[in-house]
């Protein structure tokens, strides 16, 4: 059971969260102008990773916001959280 | 009780109480203090039990929560029996009763003991290799097994006792009161910290609280003299919880743990009554220390398994804290000191001790000289070959061990005995450490894997850390301690220890015996019945993993998870196959550590606190008209309103009619309702639905489709402009906190640009539907001051009104086909608005219906329910709801996929009406539609997915999912039932009112 630090909220408990898959997958802004391949590529493929992956989170039961996650698969350890938007803090 | 078998010992047993307790239905007697295994002892009962395969009998082996053997059911009460118990765990109260378990029909005479004769036909993997065939033959097979397996009986009621969940933080978690847990715990006190120590048993001080003995010493003071003063300091720190009868059942990552509490189980009967029995703490620690000790392992020998034959600590603990002897003439068998120490205070209490049989050649540590000075006699470099006794043991047979340990030599000589006590080595109790994702090494001296590598603020301390020696056990967890806390306790410095050191050390897994091997029995798992032959034919049978070899075996996979034998296994594994055990990795240790009752793991939330309960603000209202009520996710919604002795069909019959002929009222306060305010609101509507929300005038309704990504309709509702930049979103009532949580997904991470706030107001309105022709004259009657004429107020749209001086929304939408209204209004008054239209619809008959006659209603006018109708696999293509997908738009949500090459496939499952040729015949949901169906294999086109008796068409209409049925209109099909085939019609979905005439009506 992670302890994970939201970025609005701070230390909470992983049963208030929700994980949303793999992070940095933008919407297309065409997507009428994709390929069929393409599209799929952006709706169906994901990495899932074992090792340091990033990953989407939602505080569902607390402030409800969307924020992203650096985590090792592999142990579970949390490298970063970080808000929509920004730049991962790590590589 | 055996008054022989006690001895006077007042310290930790209150021998003035005696206790009075039933083990299979015998009453016997024991004192206050007793475990349920201590007190069998002392009434001279070893055999509890039988073993899992075999049925051979089995005794008490141990003195915790690592015995194998006796395992028991307690209470016989429908309500209150619980199986799986350890007997080595239970303290003894008045009224306890307990039977023996996996013994049919009784410990002493066990009909399954015939496969103990035919062993040699019941060899690794038995199970798998037999019973799987002939398959029919399983029913037959799994009587028997069930009969005669030691699974123990359910409860056949309901819990009554009461359980509890409850949080803990602490900075410091403290797992294990035994030498090393109280000086860590009282360092961690001491200097401030939060702390919490936690142990399974009802007094601190582990092995050492009953370690009297010269050997073993801390300034001039016996180690448990000492130990008694720490724990007695312990008292006088703020910063300190002690948590006694918790053990530890897991340990997640990120230092969470779970321990159970104990609170009644060791109380009178009648004194349990109301407490809470058992608390699960849910701990999250800053830092955690694991003290938990080491385990005594079993010695591998032919026949080792007999009642009587008993780990060698466990016989001290047995004589030494529970004043009980295991026996009157004690044999003892090791390949280490620790059982000179049991020697000698089996000796110091008068029970006579027959000898040691060491494997070691002669050795000269302080304990040995000790022992030989008290005139105990040794036999060097021996092993056991054999014991005999059927229920109990009565003589072991020993022999010279040669010089490479492989064979046995010389003379057999036979000693008398009625008790053997086994030491193998010590085990470190290395499980939670693993639990938390730690990493363990292998040591080769001892023979042990000890804590390595962890990603946790954690450490492990003492003989859990490998450390067996007294002086090394003090030195190293306090100096492991003070460096993990950051601090310095000085308060062990300087400490005058006396130890005997063990100097030899030997260690065979699987020891020889006169006998070939193949003709004896050396078990390894005494629960599951798996020998040292089992492991060996598994690994002739090419099994090489340790995690095939277990499953193969079942060694290990009883409910002590084999924590008395998991080394030997590995260890025999390595020297059959030539790979260090270091190499072999070890088996995986799952939580819980110990077995947990259903009762704690779910606490406090059954019954009616199993799940919320979402009632509408009617909800006392449709009980007081009796309705029955249906789940739809956590609410209860009234489902149909009985009258006099009506069964649903009937009842809904009634409902539909009389909603199509008057009115009919509805409660629709569960459908989800969003608010969504901002100034790109209508922008954001049109990203999110199908169809075009721009030019949607203020004061409209309209209805909407949303999809996922991937194109299939996820959810529909009607939407409302209530003004500018304002709308009333309304979900079904079971995708309403998902469609939020998707709504603001997007908006979060996608579309972060558009100025859009969504409440959920699910809770904030009821919602109150009047339906039928005669709703308008209703709703006249209720709100007189509004215009409720088509020009003013049209289908689709919407107005602000008052009743009673309090503000409501009204809509004139509808599910059902009927002119009709739904009333929104603050959820305090919306029982007395649905009273109000109730009563004013009197005179028409208006008949309260519930969600059974919704759905057939909308069901004949064709109206989907998404989630009953469309499964995630619908597109709206495939709903035949082309019309809702705006051509225009340059982009929504799931638009891409609307024609990727599947989304376009022309035999994709399509929505469609069906009619049965007899009218009368419904057809059940679910059901199998055919085109041909006696060609064989059968192909399936499709399924019914919506089906009633219309009453108002009074025929069977049903709404269907056909592959291609779009095309198929007017053909015939085939539904094939167990008994019949059902001859079908594929029509269109909308069966009553083509032309909507009755919306207006
Ligand atoms: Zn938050």
């Amino acid at each position: 059971m992670f302890l994970i630090n939201c970025p609005y909220c701070g230390e909470r408990d992983q049963s208030e969260f929700t994980a949303g898959g793999e992070a940095h997958i933008v919407r297309p802004k065409q997507p009428t102008e994709l390929s069929d391949n393409q599209w799929a590529e952006f709706l169906f493929m994901r990495k899932n990773i074992k090792g340091v992956q990033f990953e989407r989170w939602n505080h569902t039961h607390g402030c409800r916001k969307w924020f992203n996650m650096v985590r090792d698969t592999s142990n579970d350890k949390i490298y970063a959280v970080y808000k929509m938007g920004e730049k991962p803090p790590i590589k | 009780m055996n008054k022989n078998l006690r001895i006077a010992n007042n310290k930790f047993i209150d021998q003035t109480t005696r206790i009075s307790f039933k083990f299979d239905g015998k009453t016997l007697y024991g004192f206050k203090g007793d475990t349920l295994a201590s007190a069998l002892l002392a009434n001279n009962i070893h055999l509890v039990g039988r073993s899992f395969k075999y049925h051979r009998p089995r005794g008490i082996m141990g003195c915790g929560s690592e015995e194998p053997n006796a395992i028991v059911q307690v209470g016989n009460d429908a309500s209150m029996t619980e199986p799986n118990s350890r007997a080595t765990e239970i303290e003894l109260y008045e009224g306890l009763e307990v039977s023996s378990q996996n013994c049919w029909p009784s410990v002493n005479f066990d009909v399954g003991a015939v496969n103990n004769f035919f062993s040699p036909l019941i060899p690794a993997a038995f199970y798998y290799k037999t019973f799987m065939w002939p398959t029919n033959f399983w029913k037959l097979y799994e009587f028997f097994i069930r009969k005669s397996a030691g699974l123990g009986k359910s409860p056949t009621e309901p819990d009554k006792d009461i359980y509890d969940h409850r949080y803990l933080h602490c900075e410091v978690l403290v797992v294990g009161g035994g030498i090393s847990g109280i000086m860590a715990a009282k360092t961690a006190a001491k200097n401030s910290l939060n702390t919490v120590l936690i142990d399974d048993k009802n007094i601190l001080g582990g092995t050492t609280l009953f370690q009297e003995n010269e050997c073993f010493k801390i300034n001039n003071s016996y180690s448990n003299d000492w130990l008694k003063k720490e724990i007695e300091s312990l008292k006088s720190l703020k910063n300190l919880t002690i948590k006694k009868r918790t053990s530890l059942a897991a340990y997640h990552s990120y230092n969470y743990l779970l321990a159970r509490e104990n609170l009644t189980d060791h109380l009178d009967l009648n004194e349990k009554k109301d407490k809470i029995r058992q608390r699960l703490w849910k701990i999250r620690a800053k830092k955690v220390i694991i003290a938990t000790g080491a385990m005594e392992r079993p010695l591998i020998f032919n026949n080792n398994d007999r009642p009587g034959i008993i780990l060698s600590y466990s016989v001290k603990k047995y004589i030494d804290y529970y004043g009980v002897k295991c026996g009157q003439k004690v044999s003892l068998f090791t390949n280490n000191d620790t059982a000179y120490e049991t020697a000698i205070s089996l000796s110091n209490s008068g029970v006579s001790v027959n000898s040691v049989v060491d494997i070691r050649d002669k050795t000269n540590s302080l304990i040995v000289k000790q022992a030989e000075k008290l005139g105990i006699k040794i036999h060097w470099k021996s092993s056991v070959v054999n014991t005999n006794g059927y229920k109990k043991i009565n003589s072991i047979e020993i022999m010279k061990l040669s010089d490479d340990g492989t064979a046995v030599v010389e003379k057999k000589i036979k000693e008398k005995c009625d008790c053997l006590g086994i030491s193998g080595g010590w085990t470190p109790r290395v499980h939670l450490f693993t639990q938390s994702g730690g990493k363990l090494k292998f040591r080769d001296e001892g023979n042990v894997f000890l804590p390595d590598k962890t990603e946790l603020d954690q450490i492990s301390i003492g003989s859990c850390n490998g450390d067996f020696e007294l002086d090394e056990v003090i030195k190293n967890s306090i100096n492991l301690t003070n460096k993990f806390l950051k601090v310095s306790n000085n308060d062990y410095e300087n400490l005058e220890i006396v130890s005997s050191k063990e100097i030899d050390k030997k260690n065979i897994w699987l020891l020889p015996s006169d006998k070939p091997f193949g003709k004896t029995k050396a078990f390894l798992d005494f629960q599951n019945d798996s020998t040292a032959n089992d492991i060996k034919l598994a690994l002739r049978e090419g099994f090489k993993s340790i995690e095939h070899v277990k499953r193969y075996t079942t060694t290990g996979m009883a409910t002590d998870q084999g924590k008395l034998s998991n080394m030997h296994a590995l260890g025999i594994i390595a020297e059959t196959t030539g790979v260090k055990i270091g190499k072999l990795g070890t088996t995986t240790f799952r939580p819980p550590y110990t077995p947990l009752t259903f009762g704690t793991i779910v606490g406090r939330n059954v019954g009616e606190f199993f799940d919320v309960i979402r009632k509408t603000p009617m909800h006392d209202w449709h009980i007081e008209n009796k309705a029955e009520f249906e789940n739809v996710g956590q609410w209860k919604r009234a489902w149909y309103y009985p009258i006099n002795n009506e069964n649903m069909h009937e009842a809904v019959q009634r409902e539909s009619k009389a909603a199509r002929d008057s009115a009919g009222i509805l409660d629709a306060s569960t459908l989800g309702k969003i608010d969504i305010q901002g100034s790109d609101s209508s922008e954001f509507l049109n990203r999110v639905y199908t169809n075009a929300w721009s030019k949607l005038d203020i004061g409209k309704c309209r209805y909407g489709l949303m999809l996922n990504e991937d194109g299939m309709v996820y959810d529909d509702g009607v939407t409302t402009r209530l003004s500018e930049n304002h709308y009333l979103m309304t979900t079904t009532t079971g995708g309403a906190a998902n469609v939020l949580s998707k709504l603001e997904d997007y908006l979060q991470t996608e579309w972060p640009e558009l100025d859009v706030y969504l409440t959920s107001v699910t809770d904030h309105y009821g919602t109150v539907s009047i339906c039928g022709p005669n709703s308008k004259k209703i709703l006249s009657k209720v709100i007189p001051n509004l215009d409720l004429s088509n020009k003013e107020f049209p289908h689709m749209s919407f107005k602000n009104a008052l009743i009673d001086n309090i503000r409501c929304r009204v809509m004139r939408i509808s599910f059902t086909g009927e002119h009709s209204y739904e009333i929104n209004i603050q959820s305090s008054f919306a029982k007395s608005v649905w009273e109000k239209c109730f009563e004013a619809g009197k005179e028409f008959n208006i008949t309260p219906y519930g969600t059974e006659t919704m759905h057939l209603l909308r069901a004949e006018k064709g109206f989907i329910i998404a989630g009953q109708d469309t499964d995630g696999t619908m597109t709206p293509v495939d709903l035949q709801m082309d019309w809702i997908i705006s051509k225009k738009k340059y982009d929504f949500i799931g638009k891409r996929s609307l024609y990727r090459s599947d989304t376009i496939r022309e035999d994709r499952k399509q929505l469609v009406g069906l009619l049965t040729e007899d009218p009368k015949e419904i057809l059940e949901e679910g059901a199998q539609i055919v085109a041909e169906p006696n060609k064989q294999p059968i192909e399936m086109l499709g399924h019914v997915t919506s089906s009633y008796f219309s009453p108002n068409l009074n025929k069977s209409i049903a709404i269907a999912v056909v592959k291609n049925g779009k095309k198929l209109k007017g053909q015939k099909m085939f539904v094939p039932m167990r008994n019949k085939t059902i001859n079908v019609t594929i029509t269109d979905t909308v069966f009553l009112d083509k032309e909507n005439k009755r919306l207006n009506a």
